[in-house]
């Protein structure tokens, strides 16, 4: 076993779109995460950072590429060593409100993992349950409520402490707090960063919150149409972007500060995301890019290393002229 | 500045099966010409309310706007409106758009059809000249090939499109105020940008008073001349944007403007996290709503609600720690700057 609990070599996700069309939702992304670290995938809506979440936890199978999740390609597992993948890749879900099933009970709920990986008596589940909900700071009381009666903070709650009950290593957080007010994001994000620490847990943190992003995460991928743009720790990536389109997505955070605001030069981005049904041909970036020149609309540029530790997929970076 | 809208005392109530849920209580404020007024605050605290009493769009008889309340737009009081003046009002003099656009649209209509039919209603446009004024519209908004695009259907449209469409719609007939609730919410960072980029050219164009509902800080200290923050109903502070964002004294807003993680601040340090939920707003209420989660409460704030305390033209606050008797504390800009 490697430094590396998971990692993804050339992932790509397919799915059919009508006769003769495929949607490429993720196409040839490369991730590595070692253990205890979070990495933060941001993109714009139908950049496929869920998909390709859900792909790393074999909630969807890949069309090509290799998953391998402490060294085993997932792909392969069968059986008895399938079931302990199950366990140990868990993934908590956008929307607290259709996520957790309506017709059970909390406790039902949290219980559901543990009664197919654990041997456990009613007495222990009942103390692990009640453990569980003080963990994420929920009375153990809620253990017999439905999730109607919680709000979304605490079904979000719910939903974490469902994750953990089977004792997983691996977290996908698929935009854990969009759903939720601000106040109980912070709730939610430190309670995230304490589990961590307690736990040793390894998170793919995905969302749009650029600036929470940048609070959780200790390395940051962006993704554009099906494929990872730049990767660089959190400090590389939001003080010295190099792909033009994290440029673009870094300025146009509008942040809740006065003095920086007069400071702060707005790169502007026209145009939307183009269909991953046909992607262009070359850069994808390329239609609303700026800096796009002949090759971008010919090659599609790899993934290289810019500086130590630091990834751009762009042909332009690291040249003199643009 | 001439005043366009005027709101005094604005109490709106819920009934329901457990009881009256005082949803807005005693708000008042002003909006002038060419201006942009923020509502901020969690959800629940009765924003959107408000916003939609000014136009009447919440149902009788489960919603009670009541007698006290006073709404004034143009002069004209539209709480006294009937069905036909209602009609003339909204599209005409107030504007609203909607915080989801994924669903705020109507599906078996085309886009065209729903700028048209504001256009043909209040401007007495025949098809053919509300058809051009559509085509017109959605070029304002930056719609590329408005000609071809006006006979889509919503669904035929993107998330950031749509919510231009509805920009489009509630600017049609040029009104005097637009209100916009939760317009960027669903919508990614950089069509946020180009959504408020777009209202706010918009506005300095045609000159409307804007209400800007959200709750994202980012988006009122770059948009909003004026903020007002809401909790359980009330507007416990109010002041210009600098005023909130640097000189706010509110523990409530300084809890908001605490939470939000800052691009420049430490990675995985702990957020600040409110505790608590706000007060049930079933029961009576006559003390400060923020008393139970604040964390500077005094006695008198759970027997008493604090007066509106004046600190200048613009900036007032709610709060007993304005009081001359009350102790001095360290405030949050203190806390952060250390």
């Amino acid at each position: 076993m490697g430094e590396y609990i998971v990692e993804a070599k050339n992932l790509c996700k397919y799915f059919k779109a009508g006769k003769n069309q495929t949607l490429k939702a993720v196409d040839g992304v490369n991730i590595r995460l070692k253990k205890g670290e979070t990495l933060g995938l941001v993109g714009e809506s139908g950049c496929g950072k869920t998909t390709c979440g859900r792909t790393l936890v074999k909630l969807y199978d890949a069309t090509s590429g290799t998953v391998l999740f402490e060294g085993k390609d997932v792909s392969k597992l069968h059986g008895k060593e399938l079931l302990a993948f199950r366990k140990d890749a868990q993934i908590i879900f956008q929307d607290p409100y259709a996520s957790l099933d309506p017709r059970m009970t909390i406790g039902e709920i949290i219980t559901e993992g543990m009664n197919v990986h654990f041997h456990m008596s009613e007495k222990e589940k009942e103390a692990k349950v009640n453990e569980l909900l003080h963990k994420v700071g929920l009375n153990a009381e809620y253990a017999n409520r439905f999730a109607h009666e919680l709000s979304g903070g605490q079904r979000q709650r719910v939903g974490i402490a469902r994750a953990l009950a089977v004792e997983p290593k691996f977290i996908v957080c698929d935009e854990p707090i969009s759903a939720l007010d601000v106040s109980i994001q912070a709730q939610i994000v430190n309670l995230l960063i304490k589990l961590q620490r307690e736990m040793g847990l390894t998170y793919l943190f995905i969302s749009h919150d650029l600036s929470m992003v940048k609070h959780i995460s200790d390395r940051v991928g962006v993704m554009y149409l099906g494929s990872m743009v730049e990767l660089a720790s959190n400090h590389a990536l939001y003080d010295h972007p190099v792909h033009p389109y994290t440029q673009a997505l870094i300025s146009a955070i509008p942040e809740a500060d006065m003095d920086e605001e007069g400071t702060k030069k707005r790169v502007h981005l026209e145009g939307e995301v183009p269909s991953p049904i046909n992607p262009p041909a070359g850069c994808r970036f390329k239609a609303r890019c700026k800096y796009a020149k002949e090759i971008c609309g010919q090659e599609m540029p790899a993934l290289k290393e810019v500086e130590p530790g630091h990834f751009a997929a762009c042909h332009m970076c690291g040249k003199e002229d643009w | 500045m001439e005043k366009i809208l005027e709101v005094e005392n604005l109490n709106v109530s819920f009934n329901t099966y457990a009881g009256e849920v005082k949803a807005v209580r005693g708000v008042s404020f002003e909006l002038s010409r060419g201006e942009t007024l923020a509502f901020v605050g969690e959800s629940g605290c009765g924003k959107t309310v408000t916003a939609k009493s000014i136009l009447r769009l919440l149902k009788p008889p489960f919603a009670v706007i009541k007698p006290e309340s006073k709404i004034v737009c143009n002069g004209k009081d539209v709480l006294k409106m009937n069905k036909k003046e209602l009609c003339e009002f909204r599209g005409d003099e107030v504007g609203m758009i909607f915080q989801d656009p994924m669903t705020s649209l109507n599906p078996t209509m085309t886009v065209g059809k729903q700028i048209m039919e504001s256009l043909m209603i209040h401007k007495k446009l025949d098809k053919k000249a509300a058809r051009e004024e559509a085509i017109k519209m959605l070029k304002l908004v930056n719609i590329p090939s408005p000609e071809k695009r006006i006979d889509n259907y919503p669904h035929e449209m993107s998330g950031g499109m749509r919510q231009r469409v509805m920009i489009a719609i509630a600017l049609a007939c040029n009104p005097n105020v637009l209100i916009a609730d939760e317009p960027t919410t669903a919508l990614d960072v950089t069509i946020q940008a180009q959504i408020m980029d777009l209202m706010m050219e918009l506005k300095t164009e045609m000159n409307t008073a804007i209400i800007l509902v959200t709750h994202d800080l980012g988006v009122v200290a770059n948009f909003a001349d004026r903020i007002q923050v809401m909790y359980a109903g009330e507007v416990v502070e109010r002041g210009t944007t600098k005023e909130i964002f640097n000189e706010s004294k509110h523990p409530y807003t300084w809890a908001l403007l605490r939470s939000v993680p800052r691009l420049g601040s430490e990675s995985k340090e702990e957020l600040y996290a409110l505790g608590g939920t706000p007060p049930d707003l079933l029961l009576p209420l006559n003390h400060c709503p923020f008393a139970d989660r604040c964390e500077y409460c005094m006695p008198i704030c759970k027997e008493r609600k604090p007066p509106e305390t004046v600190l200048s033209d613009t900036h007032k606050v709610s709060c007993w720690l304005m009081h001359e008797k009350a102790p001095k504390v360290e405030s949050f800009y203190d806390r952060r700057d250390k």
